[in-house]
């Protein structure tokens, strides 16, 4: 603040100084400590690449909000404190309408940390890739080595542990649990999630009824399911251990309990892991009752019924309905294959 | 046009009165009013069901699902008609239509308590109307949010069921924004819309009237959710969930959609009076901060809500006669809804920022003694957001899967609108310069506003990155957010609202003490509150889940006192409200606070026409500190000058 | 009658429909169905629990939702009076729960086929048994992995609980005759269904049904489906 607009007395204290010495001191301690002291807890940590860029970020962010809280607080306690109306004094205070250098200058320095946020926040959502978000069915940041064709691909090459493929997971969400497929393991289906580490992982989000959301808080993943849709987000664990899954999109009653437990393993284990509940499921029948993997499912048509029943059950609309009551289909024998 | 030069000239538009105001002759029970209302209201509810019932009984979904939304959707449709018609609302409509003369209701409302129950169409009784029935609303909706901290006080044991909880949180939520939208808008915009400005009256009194009449109906239609199951989508209502939800579904749309209504009805009122109803010498130059506010969100209302209501009239289409346009696998999407919502939704927020704005923007030059700094700065503020609100909807639906590669740009418009937002800091900051600060009441809830709302604006700048957002988006974090820039801008601007112009609107003061109280409970509470739910919505707690790891448990605990803190200091408010108003009785000054604004140059509460003759504006409402400053209107001014003024604008008087 | 008498009679009254409103709100945000105490029933770290699944219900609101019932503890599952309309149940915490199931609901194809597997049960299988009539099987008793619902069109629902990792189809019956037609269901068509698994610690468990049953309601996942009492239910584990 200029001091020549109104500055009654020549013995008047320099207050924009003070202020500007005081929050200038505690600015400079507030980013150290956050810097130093704060940075490696901040969230969501760094289980995956994308985690410890979004840790990054939001440590940037606080570290440039710090001094713009510090300012207008300092700013609004000082004057708390040394411009308050004095017992007795009814007058009026200095009749200050404007000053064209303090607003443009203002205006400045808020759009050039505007600009700055932008550039940055660009620079942290293409490097690396899409930054754990989810990014539409087709991708236009890639991790390097992977092209937009090879993220759709319905048959992705083999993984293998210290190969160079990446792994393809399927989330899909239904009322009300997860489940994920492997197309690499002969399109196997789980209800929990293994991953290996270090290998750069390609997971496919959808839905087969209404909107959920893939949230892996500590892998710093979220991409919205939708139904029909197929929601690409690219992520690379980096440290083993167990994270959590949850539903982040209101889904219905079970909204608040969608959520389980998954584990970042070695790439040894994991292949033991994926080809042993691939052995079990073909032995059981289940990988032939399964569809076949693709990108989006559409569960009114089941093939194995030799028909497809939404046609025959005449769905109308929005509020028609997908299955025609209890006993639709043909009554079957449920042990017999 | 219509500006009356002198009260008792010839006027074809009412000015005061309502419906019953000829027919005084008639016992009171005869005459439109709340019970006549509910009378048309139970006809048309049964009407409506009735004709619902034979519209759909043929829909194949119907003995499946043992559910009709046809009839209930009619119903309360029919139902708000007749409430409408059984307050009056038609009766003018019909005298016009049969050729009968308007009666004469150019003077004041009559009848003491009995003009609040009524269509009545001075604007002063509407604004109390609003104030009353806003109350209402808040107080509904913090009970069910009290209910909402009680289930979380545990991470796995449930006091209600999992479906309750997210009909208490759908409740809550759609009450809260409903209310919000009108909460400043409604009691002070309406009230003080004509009196800041110099007229006598607003542009549209039966427009205006009835965006208020149209409340109490949303509020017991979404109530009435509660009994049908209630709705599990929270207030967004997102699709296809909304589709299969049971009937409490219905409910919601309706009601938010009267609310809309409302608040379109209210937005076109403002603007149309704020263009054409200012008195001579009120130039856009002279017009208070809060009038910017409220011209400013006028706009956004008329032009984001017909989005809402369009969003609502597909969602009641898919619900009732079974069309699919928010059904992926019949060819409609569920992203439609989701931009149809957040076009609205997020010039809502503004709708819901820029009036707290408004308010302390004029709060805070006259208890600072000295002039608002940078005027232009902070109307243009307003406008800036106002504007920038309309491009920054797609930030909801960053990790969506939509448009995944225009998160940039929506990351700048995001970005871009803390600059305008930045506006209102520096007026602030420059008012407070070297000012001398006297912390009334309603000064504290300003200063409380500057303070909950730049935590809220900061941690939107995080929630604008997207790759940070990806870790808040749908967390606390969001949660913590929007209700720091919501409830402490917008509820911190309301309750210094009322202690600032509760003396001028009721003609009697509030407790000081009390006031002092309340704010201190409601700041530290409210921050208490608050502030850890930042932490829960970084630790990893995503919204409306009943259920949460269990060492969060502590911090929610925390959480949850400090929310029964904040209620108590609801208690405290009502106590303060109902004992000044009842029992102290202290009458209030004309203009206790020593303010410039027009409305405190006229008796508290303002005479029936709330001036003797148009006011001639002589200068600006914040020249506190001029030495030669004139006074801010001359209230009697010479016969002729206002004409004349009129004259000079091309304008027959 | 002067202005402060009538603004606090107004008041008074005001304040008397307040109450009552929220009176009537606790009641319909804390009602829900009863609970089926288990937990006095169970001996040797075993509990039998008992349930059947039906096409309809008794409920006079809602009667033709698809419903789960509880029988009470050791009672004849062949008496209407036996069973209890609501899916909360009550167990021990680290007991082997002995569960059966009656399905007499017929088949619906399940949105995913995957639960059509058997997981979690001890052992990884349930055993099924159809019967046309209570007391007339109409083949053997088989012990297996999964139960197909699209090939054969032979589950009628699934019982799961998530955060158990249990997940169970249910068969549906295999016969002609038409589907039992009130409810409780004692007579008609249906296949019995046993498995077993184990409560670790206490807490509140939901399990539902992942067949989408719900007709007449987008993606048959409204209505009973999303309403305790009907299709989902929470298992309470007493420490």
């Amino acid at each position: 603040m200029s001091e020549s607009t109104a500055a009654p007395a020549a013995t008047e204290p320099r207050h924009g100084v003070r202020i500007v010495v005081i929050w200038a001191v505690l600015a400079i301690i507030a980013d150290v400590l956050i810097w130093t002291v704060w940075r490696p807890h901040l969230p969501p940590g760094r289980m995956s690449v994308e985690a410890q860029g979004q840790q990054y970020d939001i440590a940037v962010m606080a570290m440039l909000c710090a001094p713009v809280l510090l300012f207008i607080w300092t700013y609004f306690a000082y004057a708390l404190i040394n411009w308050r109306q004095r017992e007795g004094d009814e007058e009026d205070g200095p009749p200050i309408h404007g000053n064209t250098k303090v607003q443009a200058t203002w205006i400045t320095v808020t759009a050039v940390i505007v600009l700055s946020l932008f550039v940055f926040g660009t620079v942290e959502l293409i490097v690396p890739a899409g930054a754990g978000a989810g990014e539409g069915p087709s991708p236009i940041w890639n991790p390097s080595g992977i092209t937009t064709a090879d993220a759709q691909a319905v048959s992705p090459p083999a993984w293998t542990p210290g190969g160079k493929n990446p792994l393809v997971v399927q989330a899909i969400g239904q009322q009300w649990a997860w489940t994920y497929r492997f197309p690499q393991f002969g399109g196997m289906e789980t209800t929990t999630l293994q991953l290996p580490i270090n290998t750069e992982v390609v997971l496919h989000v959808t839905s087969l009824d209404v909107i959920h959301s893939f949230w892996s808080y500590e892998l710093g993943v979220k991409a919205d399911a939708n139904p029909g849709v197929d929601n690409i987000a690219f992520f690379k664990p980096q440290a083993m251990g167990s994270f959590s899954v949850r539903c982040n999109e209101l889904c219905g009653i079970w909204h608040g309990a969608m959520f389980n437990y998954g584990h970042v393993v070695s790439q040894a284990a994991f292949q033991t892991w994926a080809s042993g509940v691939q052995a079990k499921e073909q032995a059981d029948g289940l990988l032939s009752d399964l569809p076949a993997y693709a990108l989006t499912y559409d569960p009114t048509v089941i093939p194995q019924l030799g028909k497809d029943i939404v046609k025959v059950a005449g769905i109308t609309g929005a509020n028609g309905y997908y299955y025609p009551g209890p006993q639709a289909g043909t009554p079957g024998d449920p042990v017999s294959p | 046009m219509a500006i009356e030069t002198t009260p008792g000239a010839d006027r074809t538009q009412p000015a005061g009165g309502g419906p019953g105001g000829t027919g005084s002759t008639r016992a009171w029970w005869m005459k439109p009013a709340v019970h006549t209302a509910l009378l048309g209201a139970v006809i048309g509810y049964l009407l409506g069901h009735w004709v619902g019932n034979i519209l759909s009984y043929t829909y194949p979904n119907l003995p499946l699902s043992d559910t009709n939304d046809t009839p209930l959707v009619l119903g309360y449709l029919f139902g708000t008609v007749g409430w409408l018609a059984g307050l009056g609302v038609f009766n003018d409509l019909g005298r016009l239509m049969v050729g009968k003369p308007l009666p004469d209701i150019e003077h004041a409302p009559e009848g003491g308590l009995a003009k609040y129950f009524r269509y009545t169409l001075d604007h002063k009784v509407v604004g109390i109307q609003y104030l009353f029935g806003m109350i209402t609303y808040f107080l509904t909706g913090g009970l069910f949010a009290m209910a909402i901290r009680t289930e979380l006080l545990s991470p796995t044991y449930h006091i209600m069921s999992a479906s309750s909880y997210l009909m208490v949180v759908g409740e809550h939520s759609t009450m809260m924004m409903m209310m919000m939208s009108s909460v400043v808008l409604g009691p002070f915009g309406q009230y003080f819309a004509p009196l800041m400005i110099g007229s006598k009256r607003m542009a549209f009194p039966r427009i205006e009237a009835l965006g208020f009449w149209l409340t109490p109906p949303a509020y017991v239609i979404l109530l009435s959710g509660i009994l049908l199951g209630g709705f599990p989508t929270g207030w967004t209502g997102y699709a296809p969930l909304n589709i299969q939800a049971g009937p409490g579904m219905d409910t919601y749309a309706i009601a938010f959609g009267l609310m809309g209504i409302s608040m379109i009805l209210a937005g076109f009122n403002i603007i149309v009076t704020y263009i054409n109803y200012r008195a001579p010498g009120m130039r856009w130059s002279r017009l208070p901060m809060f009038v910017w506010s409220m011209f400013t969100v006028s706009f956004l209302q008329v032009l984001a809500v017909p989005v809402l209501i369009a969003g609502f009239y597909i969602m009641i289409a898919d619900r009732t006669f079974q069309t699919a346009f928010y059904v992926n696998q019949l060819g409609g999407s569920s992203y439609l809804y989701e931009n149809l919502f957040w076009f609205f939704g997020h010039p809502e927020v503004y709708i819901l920022a820029l009036p707290g704005f408004g308010v302390v923007s004029e709060i805070l030059p006259v208890f600072s003694r000295k002039p608002l700094f940078g005027y232009k700065v902070g109307a243009a503020g307003m406008f800036g957001v106002a504007l920038l609100s309309f491009f920054v909807w797609q930030h909801h639906l960053f990790n969506s899967g939509i448009n995944p590669d225009m998160r940039p740009l929506y990351m700048l418009t995001t970005e871009l609108i803390s600059i305008p937002t930045g506006f209102i800091y520096l007026v602030a900051l420059g008012t407070l310069w070297k000012a001398k600060i006297r912390l009334s009441v309603p000064m504290l809830f300003a200063l409380g506003l500057y303070f909950n709302f730049l935590l809220g604006g900061v941690s939107g700048v995080f929630l604008s990155d997207v790759p940070a957002d990806t870790t808040e988006h749908g967390s606390f974090f969001v949660m913590a957010h929007f209700h720091y820039t919501i409830m402490g801008g917008l509820i911190f601007a309301f309750f210094g609202g009322i202690y600032y112009w509760g003396p001028k609107m009721l003609g009697f003061e509030l407790n000081k003490t009390l006031g002092k109280i309340h704010f201190w409970t409601m700041f530290l509470g409210f921050n208490s509150t608050f502030l850890p739910l930042f932490a829960l919505g970084l630790m990893g707690m995503p919204r409306r889940v009943f259920e949460y790891a269990r060492n969060l448990q502590t911090l929610n605990d925390w959480v949850s006192i400090s929310a029964y803190i904040l209620g108590a200091s609801m208690l405290v408010f009502l106590v303060n409200f109902i004992w000044s108003m009842l029992f102290a009785r202290v009458k209030a000054a004309a203009n206790p606070w020593n303010a410039r604004g027009l409305e405190w140059q006229v008796s508290s509460p303002p005479p029936p026409e709330n001036f003797q003759h148009i006011p001639v504006v002589l200068s600006g409402p914040y020249e506190y500190g001029v030495k030669d400053a004139p006074p801010v209107a001359d209230l009697n001014p010479p016969v002729g000058v206002v004409s004349a003024a009129y004259a000079g604008a091309g304008v027959e008087a | 009658m002067s202005v402060p008498v009538r603004v606090v009679t107004l008041l008074v009254a005001f304040a008397a429909v307040v109450v009552g409103a929220v009176f009537i709100v606790a009641h319909y945000v804390v009602g829900s169905p009863p609970t089926v105490d288990y937990t006095s029933a169970a001996s040797g770290g075993q509990v039998n629990v008992v349930l059947q699944e039906d096409p309809q219900n008794n409920s006079s609101s809602k009667p033709d939702w698809v419903s789960y019932y509880v029988m009470k503890p050791g009672a004849n599952p062949m008496q209407a009076s036996s069973w209890v309309h609501t899916t909360l149940l009550k167990v021990p915490a680290n007991t082997q729960v002995n569960m059966t199931i009656y399905g007499y609901d017929g088949c619906t194809p399940p949105r995913n086929n995957f639960w059509t597997q058997v997981q979690g049960t001890m052992g990884g299988t349930v055993t099924v048994q159809q019967f046309k009539n209570p007391g007339k099987p109409l083949g053997p008793v088989v012990t297996t992995p999964t139960i197909n619902g699209w090939a054969h069109c032979a589950v009628g629902h699934t019982f799961a609980i998530p955060s158990m990792h249990v997940f169970v189809p249910v068969g549906s019956p295999n016969a002609s005759a038409s589907l039992c037609g009130s409810s409780p269901c004692v007579s008609g068509p249906y296949t019995l269904e046993k498995f077993s698994f184990r409560t670790t610690n206490a807490g509140e468990f939901r399990w539902q049904c992942f067949v989408p049953c719900g007709g007449g309601f987008l993606d048959g996942n409204g209505g009973p489906m999303a309403t305790l009492g009907y299709m989902t239910g929470q298992i309470t584990v007493v420490g």
